[in-house]
Protein backbone atom coordinates (compact mmCIF):
# COMPACT_ATOMS: atom_id res chain seq x y z
CA UNK A 1 0.00 0.00 0.00
CA UNK A 2 1.28 3.45 -0.92
CA UNK A 3 1.92 5.78 1.96
CA UNK A 4 2.06 9.52 2.24
CA UNK A 5 5.14 10.84 3.93
CA UNK A 6 3.88 13.11 6.68
CA UNK A 7 6.82 15.50 6.34
CA UNK A 8 6.14 15.93 2.63
CA UNK A 9 2.42 16.40 3.28
CA UNK A 10 3.19 19.33 5.55
CA UNK A 11 5.26 20.93 2.79
CA UNK A 12 2.24 21.00 0.49
CA UNK A 13 0.63 24.20 -0.71
CA UNK A 14 -2.86 25.14 -1.80
CA UNK A 15 -2.21 24.02 -5.39
CA UNK A 16 -1.42 20.42 -4.46
CA UNK A 17 -4.21 19.50 -2.04
CA UNK A 18 -6.57 16.67 -2.96
CA UNK A 19 -10.17 17.64 -3.75
CA UNK A 20 -12.55 17.40 -0.83
CA UNK A 21 -9.84 16.53 1.70
CA UNK A 22 -9.83 13.01 0.25
CA UNK A 23 -6.47 11.43 0.98
CA UNK A 24 -5.57 8.72 -1.52
CA UNK A 25 -4.58 6.17 1.10
CA UNK A 26 -6.37 4.40 3.92
CA UNK A 27 -5.72 4.22 7.65
CA UNK A 28 -4.01 7.59 7.89
CA UNK A 29 -4.98 7.95 11.55
CA UNK A 30 -2.16 5.53 12.28
CA UNK A 31 0.20 8.40 11.50
CA UNK A 32 -1.44 10.55 14.10
CA UNK A 33 0.23 9.80 17.42
CA UNK A 34 -2.28 10.32 20.21
CA UNK A 35 -0.30 8.46 22.89
CA UNK A 36 1.17 11.75 24.07
CA UNK A 37 -2.26 12.83 25.37
CA UNK A 38 -2.07 10.14 28.06
CA UNK A 39 -1.82 10.80 31.79
CA UNK A 40 -2.46 7.23 32.94
CA UNK A 41 -1.37 4.17 31.04
CA UNK A 42 -2.92 0.72 31.21
CA UNK A 43 -0.71 -2.05 32.52
CA UNK A 44 -1.95 -5.60 32.04
CA UNK A 45 -1.28 -8.23 34.70
CA UNK A 46 -1.06 -11.38 32.57
CA UNK A 47 -1.20 -13.55 35.74
CA UNK A 48 -4.82 -12.43 36.20
CA UNK A 49 -5.77 -12.05 32.51
CA UNK A 50 -8.06 -14.82 31.21
CA UNK A 51 -7.88 -13.66 27.57
CA UNK A 52 -11.60 -12.80 27.48
CA UNK A 53 -10.75 -9.94 25.03
CA UNK A 54 -13.18 -7.51 26.68
CA UNK A 55 -10.47 -4.84 26.62
CA UNK A 56 -9.94 -5.37 22.91
CA UNK A 57 -13.68 -5.05 22.23
CA UNK A 58 -14.20 -1.97 24.38
CA UNK A 59 -11.07 0.01 23.45
CA UNK A 60 -12.30 3.03 21.45
CA UNK A 61 -8.90 3.53 19.84
CA UNK A 62 -8.13 -0.06 18.80
CA UNK A 63 -5.04 0.09 21.00
CA UNK A 64 -5.15 -3.36 22.55
CA UNK A 65 -2.62 -5.44 20.67
CA UNK A 66 -3.82 -8.94 19.86
CA UNK A 67 -1.73 -11.67 18.32
CA UNK A 68 -3.09 -15.06 17.41
CA UNK A 69 -6.31 -14.37 19.31
CA UNK A 70 -4.51 -13.37 22.48
CA UNK A 71 -3.96 -10.00 24.12
CA UNK A 72 -0.24 -9.32 24.06
CA UNK A 73 0.01 -5.65 25.05
CA UNK A 74 -1.07 -2.06 24.49
CA UNK A 75 -0.25 0.16 21.52
CA UNK A 76 1.11 3.08 23.52
CA UNK A 77 1.57 5.21 20.40
CA UNK A 78 -2.18 5.56 20.14
CA UNK A 79 -3.63 4.68 23.59
CA UNK A 80 -4.99 7.93 25.09
CA UNK A 81 -5.24 6.43 28.57
CA UNK A 82 -9.02 6.67 28.85
CA UNK A 83 -9.14 3.69 31.23
CA UNK A 84 -12.15 1.98 29.66
CA UNK A 85 -10.18 -1.29 29.37
CA UNK A 86 -9.38 -1.18 33.09
CA UNK A 87 -12.98 -0.38 34.00
CA UNK A 88 -14.39 -3.19 31.84
CA UNK A 89 -11.88 -5.93 32.69
CA UNK A 90 -13.89 -8.57 34.65
CA UNK A 91 -10.80 -9.81 36.46
CA UNK A 92 -9.36 -6.39 37.34
CA UNK A 93 -6.26 -7.42 35.46
CA UNK A 94 -5.61 -3.92 34.08
CA UNK A 95 -4.43 -1.08 36.28
CA UNK A 96 -4.01 2.54 35.25
CA UNK A 97 -0.57 3.77 36.28
CA UNK A 98 0.25 7.45 36.25
CA UNK A 99 2.88 8.02 33.59
CA UNK A 100 5.31 10.00 35.77
CA UNK A 101 5.43 7.28 38.46
CA UNK A 102 7.25 5.13 35.97
CA UNK A 103 9.93 7.82 35.55
CA UNK B 1 -38.65 18.89 -33.29
CA UNK B 2 -39.61 18.70 -29.68
CA UNK B 3 -42.63 16.66 -28.77
CA UNK B 4 -44.20 18.29 -25.79
CA UNK B 5 -45.68 16.10 -23.14
CA UNK B 6 -47.65 18.13 -20.64
CA UNK B 7 -48.86 16.84 -17.29
CA UNK B 8 -50.89 18.44 -14.53
CA UNK B 9 -48.69 17.96 -11.48
CA UNK B 10 -48.13 19.53 -8.10
CA UNK B 11 -44.62 20.84 -7.56
CA UNK B 12 -43.82 17.87 -5.35
CA UNK B 13 -45.23 15.38 -7.86
CA UNK B 14 -43.17 17.05 -10.58
CA UNK B 15 -40.02 16.66 -8.50
CA UNK B 16 -40.90 13.03 -7.64
CA UNK B 17 -41.33 12.45 -11.37
CA UNK B 18 -37.93 14.04 -12.04
CA UNK B 19 -36.42 11.77 -9.36
CA UNK B 20 -37.95 8.75 -11.09
CA UNK B 21 -36.40 9.79 -14.39
CA UNK B 22 -33.04 10.50 -12.74
CA UNK B 23 -33.17 7.07 -11.06
CA UNK B 24 -30.62 7.91 -8.35
CA UNK B 25 -28.56 5.18 -6.69
CA UNK B 26 -29.49 6.22 -3.18
CA UNK B 27 -32.25 8.37 -1.69
CA UNK B 28 -32.25 8.86 2.08
CA UNK B 29 -35.03 11.03 3.44
CA UNK B 30 -37.31 11.67 6.37
CA UNK B 31 -40.82 13.07 5.96
CA UNK B 32 -41.68 16.64 6.91
CA UNK B 33 -44.45 18.95 5.73
CA UNK B 34 -44.51 20.26 3.02
CA UNK B 35 -41.83 17.99 1.52
CA UNK B 36 -43.55 14.71 2.48
CA UNK B 37 -45.45 14.07 -0.75
CA UNK B 38 -42.23 14.02 -2.81
CA UNK B 39 -41.04 10.98 -0.91
CA UNK B 40 -44.54 9.52 -0.68
CA UNK B 41 -44.73 9.44 -4.48
CA UNK B 42 -41.13 8.46 -4.95
CA UNK B 43 -41.45 5.52 -2.55
CA UNK B 44 -44.30 4.27 -4.75
CA UNK B 45 -41.96 4.30 -7.74
CA UNK B 46 -39.49 2.32 -5.63
CA UNK B 47 -42.16 -0.16 -4.48
CA UNK B 48 -43.37 -0.62 -8.07
CA UNK B 49 -39.85 -1.36 -9.24
CA UNK B 50 -39.87 1.65 -11.57
CA UNK B 51 -36.48 2.77 -10.24
CA UNK B 52 -33.40 0.92 -8.99
CA UNK B 53 -32.92 3.31 -6.11
CA UNK B 54 -31.93 2.16 -2.64
CA UNK B 55 -34.44 4.12 -0.56
CA UNK B 56 -33.16 4.55 2.99
CA UNK B 57 -35.94 5.38 5.42
CA UNK B 58 -33.89 7.01 8.14
CA UNK B 59 -35.03 8.09 11.60
CA UNK B 60 -34.34 11.84 11.26
CA UNK B 61 -33.03 14.46 8.87
CA UNK B 62 -29.72 14.37 10.74
CA UNK B 63 -29.50 10.75 9.66
CA UNK B 64 -30.86 11.54 6.18
CA UNK B 65 -27.95 13.85 5.46
CA UNK B 66 -25.48 11.52 7.21
CA UNK B 67 -26.66 8.59 5.10
CA UNK B 68 -26.50 10.78 1.99
CA UNK B 69 -22.91 11.73 2.79
CA UNK B 70 -22.00 8.07 3.29
CA UNK B 71 -23.69 7.08 0.05
CA UNK B 72 -22.07 9.90 -1.91
CA UNK B 73 -18.67 9.05 -0.42
CA UNK B 74 -19.22 5.50 -1.63
CA UNK B 75 -19.70 6.92 -5.11
CA UNK B 76 -23.49 6.74 -5.36
CA UNK B 77 -25.63 9.33 -7.12
CA UNK B 78 -27.47 10.58 -4.04
CA UNK B 79 -30.56 12.71 -3.54
CA UNK B 80 -32.48 13.77 -0.45
CA UNK B 81 -35.18 16.28 0.35
CA UNK B 82 -36.51 18.15 3.33
CA UNK B 83 -38.09 21.37 4.64
CA UNK B 84 -37.75 23.80 7.51
CA UNK B 85 -36.82 22.13 10.84
CA UNK B 86 -35.58 19.18 8.80
CA UNK B 87 -33.02 21.33 7.03
CA UNK B 88 -32.14 22.87 10.39
CA UNK B 89 -31.50 19.39 11.79
CA UNK B 90 -29.21 18.67 8.82
CA UNK B 91 -27.16 21.76 9.56
CA UNK B 92 -23.90 20.25 10.79
CA UNK B 93 -23.87 17.69 8.00
CA UNK B 94 -24.47 20.33 5.30
CA UNK B 95 -20.98 21.67 5.95
CA UNK B 96 -19.49 18.17 5.83
CA UNK B 97 -21.13 17.45 2.47
CA UNK B 98 -19.76 20.64 0.91
CA UNK B 99 -16.36 20.37 2.62
CA UNK B 100 -15.91 16.84 1.31
CA UNK B 101 -17.09 18.08 -2.13
CA UNK B 102 -19.83 15.48 -2.39
CA UNK B 103 -22.32 16.11 -5.21
CA UNK B 104 -25.50 15.48 -3.22
CA UNK B 105 -28.75 17.02 -4.46
CA UNK B 106 -31.17 18.27 -1.80
CA UNK B 107 -34.67 19.37 -2.71
CA UNK B 108 -35.72 21.85 -0.03
CA UNK B 109 -39.38 22.78 0.00
CA UNK B 110 -39.29 26.18 1.69
CA UNK B 111 -41.08 26.46 5.00
CA UNK B 112 -40.75 28.79 7.98
CA UNK B 113 -38.89 27.87 11.16
CA UNK B 114 -40.47 27.66 14.61
CA UNK B 115 -41.42 29.45 16.87
CA UNK B 116 -44.33 30.05 16.60
CA UNK B 117 -44.80 26.73 14.88
CA UNK B 118 -45.95 27.21 11.32
CA UNK B 119 -45.90 24.85 8.36
CA UNK B 120 -46.22 27.44 5.60
CA UNK B 121 -43.72 29.01 3.29
CA UNK B 122 -40.96 31.45 3.82
CA UNK B 123 -37.29 31.27 2.94
CA UNK B 124 -35.83 31.21 6.46
CA UNK B 125 -34.80 27.56 6.18
CA UNK B 126 -32.65 27.91 3.07
CA UNK B 127 -31.33 31.33 4.11
CA UNK B 128 -30.16 29.74 7.35
CA UNK B 129 -28.05 27.39 5.24
CA UNK B 130 -26.71 30.03 2.89
CA UNK B 131 -23.19 29.89 4.33
CA UNK B 132 -22.95 26.10 4.35
CA UNK B 133 -21.11 25.91 1.03
CA UNK B 134 -24.07 24.52 -0.92
CA UNK B 135 -25.14 25.86 -4.28
CA UNK B 136 -28.66 27.27 -3.79
CA UNK B 137 -31.14 27.63 -6.62
CA UNK B 138 -34.66 29.10 -6.33
CA UNK B 139 -37.69 28.17 -8.43
CA UNK B 140 -40.87 30.05 -9.28
CA UNK B 141 -43.21 27.19 -10.21
CA UNK B 142 -43.55 23.43 -10.62
CA UNK B 143 -41.96 23.52 -14.08
CA UNK B 144 -38.83 25.14 -12.72
CA UNK B 145 -38.76 22.74 -9.76
CA UNK B 146 -38.84 19.82 -12.21
CA UNK B 147 -36.22 21.31 -14.50
CA UNK B 148 -33.89 22.45 -11.73
CA UNK B 149 -33.93 19.04 -10.03
CA UNK B 150 -32.61 17.47 -13.23
CA UNK B 151 -30.15 20.31 -13.80
CA UNK B 152 -28.92 20.05 -10.18
CA UNK B 153 -27.68 16.50 -10.72
CA UNK B 154 -25.55 17.50 -13.68
CA UNK B 155 -24.30 20.66 -11.97
CA UNK B 156 -23.33 18.93 -8.71
CA UNK B 157 -21.49 16.15 -10.52
CA UNK B 158 -19.63 18.35 -12.99
CA UNK B 159 -15.90 17.78 -12.42
CA UNK B 160 -15.31 21.52 -12.23
CA UNK B 161 -17.93 21.86 -9.49
CA UNK B 162 -18.28 18.72 -7.29
CA UNK B 163 -20.43 20.52 -4.77
CA UNK B 164 -23.80 19.73 -3.23
CA UNK B 165 -26.78 21.56 -4.71
CA UNK B 166 -29.93 22.68 -2.90
CA UNK B 167 -33.05 23.28 -4.98
CA UNK B 168 -35.54 25.56 -3.23
CA UNK B 169 -39.18 26.16 -4.00
CA UNK B 170 -42.10 27.54 -2.03
CA UNK B 171 -44.00 25.21 0.29
CA UNK B 172 -47.67 24.68 -0.58
CA UNK B 173 -47.92 27.41 -3.23
CA UNK B 174 -45.60 25.40 -5.47
CA UNK B 175 -45.32 22.07 -3.67
CA UNK B 176 -49.06 21.39 -3.35
CA UNK B 177 -50.67 23.38 -6.18
CA UNK B 178 -51.35 21.65 -9.45
CA UNK B 179 -49.50 23.31 -12.27
CA UNK B 180 -48.80 22.76 -15.94
CA UNK B 181 -45.54 20.85 -16.27
CA UNK B 182 -43.86 19.92 -19.51
CA UNK B 183 -41.85 16.78 -18.99
CA UNK B 184 -38.95 15.34 -20.91
CA UNK B 185 -38.68 11.72 -21.97
CA UNK B 186 -36.82 9.36 -19.65
CA UNK B 187 -34.16 8.87 -22.35
CA UNK B 188 -33.57 12.60 -22.69
CA UNK B 189 -33.17 13.00 -18.94
CA UNK B 190 -30.75 10.07 -18.74
CA UNK B 191 -28.81 11.36 -21.73
CA UNK B 192 -28.63 14.83 -20.21
CA UNK B 193 -27.39 13.82 -16.76
CA UNK B 194 -25.12 11.08 -18.13
CA UNK B 195 -23.37 8.45 -16.09
CA UNK B 196 -21.88 9.53 -12.77
CA UNK B 197 -18.21 8.72 -12.45
CA UNK B 198 -17.10 9.54 -8.93
CA UNK B 199 -13.53 10.69 -8.34
CA UNK B 200 -13.18 8.38 -5.34
CA UNK B 201 -15.26 5.67 -3.77
CA UNK B 202 -15.04 4.31 -0.26
CA UNK B 203 -16.14 0.96 -1.72
CA UNK B 204 -13.17 0.79 -4.10
CA UNK B 205 -10.96 -1.69 -2.24
CA UNK B 206 -8.19 -1.45 -4.78
CA UNK B 207 -7.82 2.28 -4.25
CA UNK B 208 -8.50 2.89 -0.58
CA UNK B 209 -8.92 6.50 0.50
CA UNK B 210 -9.41 8.47 3.70
CA UNK B 211 -12.29 10.92 3.76
CA UNK B 212 -12.97 13.44 6.48
CA UNK B 213 -9.51 13.26 8.02
CA UNK B 214 -8.49 15.47 10.94
CA UNK B 215 -6.81 18.66 9.74
CA UNK B 216 -5.99 21.10 12.48
CA UNK B 217 -3.33 23.64 13.41
CA UNK B 218 -0.38 23.31 11.07
CA UNK B 219 -2.61 21.66 8.48
CA UNK B 220 -4.63 22.94 5.57
CA UNK B 221 -8.12 23.80 6.84
CA UNK B 222 -7.61 27.42 5.77
CA UNK B 223 -6.49 26.41 2.27
CA UNK B 224 -9.38 23.95 1.88
CA UNK B 225 -11.88 26.70 2.66
CA UNK B 226 -10.30 28.92 0.01
CA UNK B 227 -10.46 26.09 -2.54
CA UNK B 228 -14.10 25.51 -1.65
CA UNK B 229 -14.94 29.20 -2.08
CA UNK B 230 -13.23 29.26 -5.47
CA UNK B 231 -15.11 26.14 -6.52
CA UNK B 232 -18.51 27.63 -5.71
CA UNK B 233 -17.55 30.91 -7.42
CA UNK B 234 -16.52 29.01 -10.54
CA UNK B 235 -19.73 26.99 -10.50
CA UNK B 236 -21.64 30.06 -11.68
CA UNK B 237 -20.23 29.78 -15.18
CA UNK B 238 -20.77 26.02 -15.24
CA UNK B 239 -24.35 26.57 -14.10
CA UNK B 240 -24.98 28.83 -17.10
CA UNK B 241 -23.37 26.28 -19.44
CA UNK B 242 -25.66 23.59 -18.06
CA UNK B 243 -28.71 25.87 -18.37
CA UNK B 244 -27.74 26.41 -22.01
CA UNK B 245 -27.39 22.71 -22.74
CA UNK B 246 -30.71 22.10 -20.97
CA UNK B 247 -32.32 24.66 -23.26
CA UNK B 248 -31.29 22.54 -26.26
CA UNK B 249 -33.36 19.60 -25.03
CA UNK B 250 -36.24 21.50 -23.44
CA UNK B 251 -36.51 24.86 -25.24
CA UNK B 252 -36.69 26.43 -21.82
CA UNK B 253 -34.16 29.16 -21.18
CA UNK B 254 -32.66 29.82 -17.77
CA UNK B 255 -30.17 32.38 -16.50
CA UNK B 256 -28.24 32.60 -13.23
CA UNK B 257 -30.12 35.88 -12.74
CA UNK B 258 -33.48 36.03 -14.51
CA UNK B 259 -34.52 39.43 -15.81
CA UNK B 260 -37.74 40.57 -17.41
CA UNK B 261 -38.64 43.96 -18.89
CA UNK B 262 -35.33 45.35 -17.65
CA UNK B 263 -33.90 47.24 -20.64
CA UNK B 264 -35.65 50.56 -20.04
CA UNK B 265 -36.72 49.87 -16.44
CA UNK B 266 -36.32 52.69 -13.93
CA UNK B 267 -37.82 50.81 -11.00
CA UNK B 268 -36.77 47.20 -10.58
CA UNK B 269 -38.36 44.59 -8.33
CA UNK B 270 -36.13 41.76 -7.07
CA UNK B 271 -37.75 38.63 -5.64
CA UNK B 272 -37.24 34.88 -5.29
CA UNK B 273 -39.86 32.15 -5.50
CA UNK B 274 -43.53 31.90 -6.31
CA UNK B 275 -44.50 35.54 -5.75
CA UNK B 276 -42.61 36.48 -8.92
CA UNK B 277 -46.00 35.86 -10.56
CA UNK B 278 -47.81 38.53 -8.56
CA UNK B 279 -45.02 41.02 -9.13
CA UNK B 280 -44.99 40.26 -12.87
CA UNK B 281 -48.74 40.83 -13.02
CA UNK B 282 -48.30 44.19 -11.31
CA UNK B 283 -45.38 45.21 -13.50
CA UNK B 284 -47.50 44.64 -16.59
CA UNK B 285 -50.16 46.87 -15.08
CA UNK B 286 -47.65 49.58 -14.12
CA UNK B 287 -46.18 49.48 -17.62
CA UNK B 288 -49.61 49.96 -19.15
CA UNK B 289 -49.78 53.12 -17.01
CA UNK B 290 -46.39 54.24 -18.30
CA UNK B 291 -44.35 53.40 -15.18
CA UNK B 292 -41.15 51.77 -16.37
CA UNK B 293 -40.81 48.81 -14.04
CA UNK B 294 -38.90 45.56 -14.42
CA UNK B 295 -38.42 42.25 -12.66
CA UNK B 296 -35.30 40.46 -11.51
CA UNK B 297 -35.94 36.91 -10.38
CA UNK B 298 -33.45 35.18 -8.14
CA UNK B 299 -32.20 31.94 -9.68
CA UNK B 300 -28.83 31.28 -8.07
CA UNK B 301 -28.52 32.67 -4.56
CA UNK B 302 -25.30 30.74 -3.84
CA UNK B 303 -23.13 31.46 -5.69
CA UNK B 304 -24.48 34.99 -5.75
CA UNK B 305 -24.04 36.47 -9.25
CA UNK B 306 -22.66 39.70 -7.86
CA UNK B 307 -21.48 41.22 -11.17
CA UNK B 308 -24.73 40.44 -12.96
CA UNK B 309 -26.81 42.12 -10.26
CA UNK B 310 -24.57 45.19 -10.39
CA UNK B 311 -24.82 45.42 -14.17
CA UNK B 312 -28.58 44.90 -14.22
CA UNK B 313 -29.40 47.24 -11.35
CA UNK B 314 -26.82 50.02 -11.53
CA UNK B 315 -28.71 52.29 -13.94
CA UNK B 316 -32.10 51.96 -12.25
CA UNK B 317 -33.55 54.82 -10.22
CA UNK B 318 -34.83 52.49 -7.54
CA UNK B 319 -34.59 48.83 -6.62
CA UNK B 320 -37.26 47.13 -4.50
CA UNK B 321 -36.00 43.98 -2.87
CA UNK B 322 -38.54 41.53 -1.54
CA UNK B 323 -37.22 39.24 1.18
CA UNK B 324 -39.20 36.26 2.39
CA UNK B 325 -37.02 35.86 5.47
CA UNK B 326 -35.42 38.09 8.02
CA UNK B 327 -31.98 38.49 9.50
CA UNK B 328 -32.88 39.56 13.02
CA UNK B 329 -30.56 42.25 14.26
CA UNK B 330 -29.27 43.11 10.79
CA UNK B 331 -30.29 46.01 8.58
CA UNK B 332 -32.76 44.03 6.47
CA UNK B 333 -33.40 40.70 4.77
CA UNK B 334 -30.56 38.58 3.37
CA UNK B 335 -31.28 39.36 -0.28
CA UNK B 336 -31.33 43.10 0.48
CA UNK B 337 -28.01 43.02 2.28
CA UNK B 338 -26.48 40.94 -0.52
CA UNK B 339 -27.60 43.35 -3.23
CA UNK B 340 -26.53 46.42 -1.25
CA UNK B 341 -23.08 44.83 -1.29
CA UNK B 342 -23.23 44.30 -5.05
CA UNK B 343 -24.10 47.95 -5.60
CA UNK B 344 -21.30 49.32 -3.44
CA UNK B 345 -19.06 51.65 -5.37
CA UNK B 346 -21.50 52.16 -8.24
CA UNK B 347 -21.53 55.75 -9.45
CA UNK B 348 -24.99 57.24 -8.70
CA UNK B 349 -26.38 54.06 -7.15
CA UNK B 350 -30.13 53.47 -7.22
CA UNK B 351 -32.30 53.99 -4.14
CA UNK B 352 -32.69 50.57 -2.57
CA UNK B 353 -35.64 49.50 -0.43
CA UNK B 354 -36.37 46.27 1.35
CA UNK B 355 -39.82 44.76 1.74
CA UNK B 356 -40.20 41.88 4.16
CA UNK B 357 -43.16 39.77 3.04
CA UNK B 358 -44.73 36.34 3.25
CA UNK B 359 -43.27 35.10 6.55
CA UNK B 360 -45.02 31.96 7.72
CA UNK B 361 -47.03 31.83 4.49
CA UNK B 362 -48.57 35.32 4.84
CA UNK B 363 -50.07 36.30 1.49
CA UNK B 364 -48.54 39.17 -0.44
CA UNK B 365 -51.61 41.09 -1.57
CA UNK B 366 -51.50 42.95 -4.86
CA UNK B 367 -52.31 46.27 -3.14
CA UNK B 368 -49.30 45.72 -0.89
CA UNK B 369 -47.15 45.64 -4.02
CA UNK B 370 -48.80 48.96 -4.96
CA UNK B 371 -47.87 50.20 -1.50
CA UNK B 372 -44.22 49.30 -2.08
CA UNK B 373 -44.25 51.28 -5.31
CA UNK B 374 -45.89 54.26 -3.55
CA UNK B 375 -43.19 54.24 -0.88
CA UNK B 376 -40.54 54.18 -3.61
CA UNK B 377 -42.11 56.99 -5.60
CA UNK B 378 -42.30 59.08 -2.43
CA UNK B 379 -38.58 58.58 -1.93
CA UNK B 380 -37.85 59.45 -5.54
CA UNK B 381 -39.73 62.72 -5.03
CA UNK B 382 -37.28 63.51 -2.26
CA UNK B 383 -39.28 62.53 0.80
CA UNK B 384 -37.46 60.75 3.60
CA UNK B 385 -38.72 57.16 3.97
CA UNK B 386 -37.55 54.11 5.86
CA UNK B 387 -35.38 51.63 3.99
CA UNK B 388 -36.92 48.47 5.38
CA UNK B 389 -40.69 47.86 5.41
CA UNK B 390 -42.83 45.06 6.74
CA UNK B 391 -45.65 45.60 4.30
CA UNK B 392 -48.21 43.02 5.39
CA UNK B 393 -48.48 43.77 9.11
CA UNK B 394 -51.91 43.60 10.71
CA UNK B 395 -52.03 46.95 12.45
CA UNK B 396 -54.19 50.00 13.03
CA UNK B 397 -54.06 52.32 10.06
CA UNK B 398 -52.52 55.60 11.12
Amino acid sequence: MKRWEIKKVLEREIESLPQGVTIPEAGTSENYITGTWRTFKPVIDFEKCTQCLFCFIFCPDSSIEVDNGKVVGVDLKHCKGCGICAAECPRNAISMIEEREEG
Amino acid sequence: MITRQVLALTGNAAVAFALKQINPDVVAAYPITPQTTIMEEFSQYVANGEVDTELVRVESEHSAMSASIGAAAAGARTITSTSSQGLALMWEELYIASGLRLPIVLVNVNRSLSAPINIHCDHSDSMGARDSGWIQIFCENAQEAYDMTIIAVKLAEDKRVRLPVMINYDGFIISHSIDRVEILSDEKVQQFIGEYKPEFSLLDRNNPVTMGAFDSLGGFYYEYKKIQCEAIDNSLQVMQEIFDSFELISHRQYRTVEKEMIDDAEIIFVIAGSFCGSIREKINEYRSRGIKTGLVKVRSFRPFPDNSYREILKNAKAVLIFDRSTTPGAKGGPLYIEILGSLYGVEKPPEVFNFIYGLGGRDLELDEIDKSLEITEKALRGEVVDRVHWISLKKKEV
